[in-house]
């Protein structure tokens, strides 16, 4: 063959394991990288010193007390939604419906503390805002399982649609409830009396949130590492057919990691509702269920890291709102922050999960590798 | 009640943004490309347009615009932003073989909030005088219909009362639905997206059809976000009004099953659910009812969705390897 072969200089293999300190390692270095992008844009548009840049994210996210607390219940929530997600994505069920889930859970609360204010004692619509925020959102786990589980269908875009669906149902609430009649909005939901509000715990009303979140962190760990259920949803994410094959009824589980991520995103909609917000619209959830899907991804589906990952977002969010509203910029900064941060993330995956080689020069023309 | 003559017409033009969208992702998707930042990328194509027109407008001071000149240079800035969407998508995927998944959604996050920010920022950070982003007069030259439109009644009001963007995406659609059925090419780029390993042992170039049909869906898809900040909104940019219409736009790719030229039909019924609630009588009593017809797009989605994927018909299936990246050495 007189016709000249040209071969690549460099090609792909595959590595298998990195040891778990260079991983980290790669990791860090891409977070520093896309850190200093990040300070390089920001001083760009907004004129102040780079280094600068990072002090303003720093005072932004823990600048005082208040700040700081405010920052842990952001984190605390995030955490709880990723949480939520986590089983699911572990099977490979691209659940991307957590802000529909969040939101109904919020609607079925706010739903109680306004139906049932003076009606009975407000430990009962606490008791029972629990209850049916936690229903809510597994119905809303649901109706995508059950179509998955019975006609394969597309779950990530059944779950987006409930999304909307859900959106439109609070919607139709507000105005129900609206108070007064023609804003538009509920406020807040029984100012005076309090009633079926959250109680605050340890003296601080920050903290229920963050006991609620470590508590299902914990459980969720011992729940997908070390019970029967949890191996299930890992042989079932891995292959569907081994799955079938060593006798695990695929279909239930599917139905069953649904609902418990269902039931945990409703979770977090409860706490929205009755112990930070007090309200309910329909931004709620902001856009946290989309953002929880890269937090949980990012952390590798592990429940103890995912604290990192949720961490980084909402200091890179608050920190990125401090410098918006001090340079009279949109808030939506930290949107393009975050974002570049993640695509570093991503990027930095591929260097752990292969190696560059360099091609060894062929002389003879013998069987092609493959 | 406004009359049905009316009608059609906001339903096209609701329906342009989701055919263009819809149109870019049937061809990513061909690929095996599975592109969830359609969304980000439709917010970037406008603001890019936006930003190239705001500059041109008032670097006149006033003076009359160049028609030519006052198409091209958001066409341009358009198709340059989703250029490089499409770009960073195909790297992280195709070379970095990242998922899929998680780059869409880090994509869309990251293009919402460019678009917003930009939006929101972009009089501040140019240091211009102007109240309001309001481009009317690049917008008029984008709304522009033929002369004799407005005289042919109601075929006119139907068929010829849109700019020149809406005709360019009906021809989008019809040419892609050519190229993928009909042509070399065409059979080649469902190779790759079918079964890449295949196309690959049969000499296609994988990674070229991975990469030109993502950037070209994405170019696509960001002409959508054009048309509605330009022709639709007259030329006014307002934060999240472009609101969920991508999301829109990629399930309609399922709704159409893969096949561009339904889209064109698909894509005017979608617009009209989208704005059927205004057509639907409620009387002032029951404002709250308009919510829940808002709801009718998204739930006749869900509706199809579960009915195709109940008939699990083979030729109604997406392509075999969408979502997966190729790597030649896996097996």
């Amino acid at each position: 063959m007189d016709k000249k072969i040209r071969e690549p200089l460099f090609h792909l293999v595959k590595r298998d394991n990195l040891p778990r300190s260079k991983r980290v390692l790669i990791r860090m270095g891409a977070i520093v990288l896309a850190l200093l992008l990040c300070a390089l844009l920001t001083a760009l548009t907004t004129g102040i010193n780079p280094i600068e840049v990072f002090g303003s994210i720093v005072s932004g996210a823990f600048g005082s007390t208040r700040k700081m607390w405010i920052t842990f219940q952001d984190l605390s929530v995030l955490l709880l939604i990723s949480l939520a997600l986590t089983p699911a994505f572990t099977m490979r069920f691209w659940n991307i419906g957590g802000e529909g889930q969040v939101l109904v859970g919020g609607l079925a609360t706010a739903a109680c503390m306004i139906c049932l204010e003076g009606k009975v004692p407000s430990a009962v619509i606490i008791i029972l805002s629990v209850i049916s925020s936690v229903l809510a959102g597994a119905l809303w786990g649901f109706i995508p399982a059950v179509c998955k589980a019975r006609w394969n269908t597309n779950e990530t875009l059944m779950t987006l649609m409930m999304n909307y669906i859900a959106t439109q149902l609070v919607s139709f609430f507000i105005i129900v409830w609206e108070v007064p009649k023609g804003s538009g909005k509920i406020g807040i939901i029984n100012q005076n009396s309090h009633a079926g509000w959250m109680p605050s715990l340890f003296g601080s009303k920050y903290m229920l949130c963050i006991a609620v979140s470590l508590a299902v962190m914990i459980f969720l760990y011992i729940y997908l590492r070390y019970s029967k259920h949890g191996y299930e949803i890992q042989v079932v994410g891995e292959s569907e057919n081994t799955a079938r094959y060593v006798g695990i009824k695929v279909s239930k589980v599917i139905i069953r990691t649904m609902l418990l991520s269902g039931a945990l995103c409703g979770l977090a909609g409860l706490l929205l509702v009755g112990s930070i917000n007090h309200t309910i619209t329909t931004t709620i959830a902001g856009g946290q269920g989309f953002t929880a899907v890269l937090v949980s991804w990012m952390a590798k589906f592990n429940p103890f890291t995912m604290i990192f990952s949720a961490f980084l977002i909402i200091f890179m969010k608050r920190g990125a709102g401090e410098i918006a509203t001090t340079f009279g910029l949109n808030q939506s900064f930290a949107d393009i922050l975050t974002g570049m941060i993640l695509f570093f993330i991503i990027g930095c995956e591929f260097f752990i999960n292969y190696r560059i080689k360099r091609s060894e020069k062929h002389e003879s023309k013998g069987e092609e590798a493959c | 009640m406004l009359g049905f003559l009316s009608f059609i017409p906001r339903a096209v033009g609701q329906g342009i943004p989701l055919l263009f969208g819809c149109t870019g992702e049937i061809v990513t998707e061909k690929s095996g490309n599975l592109n969830l930042g359609i969304p980000g990328v439709m917010y970037v194509g406008a603001i890019s347009g936006v930003i190239g027109s705001f500059f041109y407008e008032n670097s006149l001071n006033g003076r009359p615009l160049n028609g030519f000149l006052a198409i091209t240079i958001p066409l341009l800035c358009s198709l340059l932003g989703s250029f490089l969407m499409g770009m960073l998508y195909c790297f992280l995927t195709v070379t970095l073989r990242a998922n899929q998944n998680v780059t869409g959604l880090a994509m869309t996050t990251f293009g919402v909030g460019f678009g917003n920010f930009f939006g929101g920022s972009l009089i501040k950070l140019s240091n211009l005088d102007v109240p309001t982003i309001a481009l009317s007069k690049t917008s008029a030259f984008f709304s522009a219909t033929l002369p004799f439109a407005s005289k042919a009644g109601w075929f006119g009001q139907i068929f010829l009362s849109y700019g020149f963007l809406a005709y360019l995406g009906i021809a989008t659609a019809l040419v892609v639905a050519f190229i993928l059925k009909k042509t070399r090419i065409g059979l080649h780029l469902r190779a790759v997206g079918e079964s890449p390993t295949t196309a690959d042992a049969a000499g296609i170039n994988v990674t070229k059809y991975k990469y030109v049909s993502t950037v070209a869906g994405c170019m696509i898809a960001g002409l959508g976000g054009l048309y509605y900040v330009m022709d639709y909104a007259s030329g006014v940019w307002s934060n999240d009004a472009f609101g969920d219409r991508g999301w829109l736009a990629i399930a309609l790719v399922i709704f159409t099953i893969w096949k561009a030229d339904i889209g064109i039909l698909a894509s005017v019924l979608f617009g009209g659910l989208y704005i059927l609630y205004l057509y639907i009588p409620t009387g002032m009593a029951h404002m709250e009812l308009k919510e829940l017809y808002k709801m009718i797009p998204y739930i006749v989605t869900l509706v199809v969705l579960i009915i195709t994927s109940m008939r699990n018909r083979r030729e109604d299936q997406p392509p075999a390897s969408l979502g997966l990246n190729y790597f030649r050495e896996d097996r």
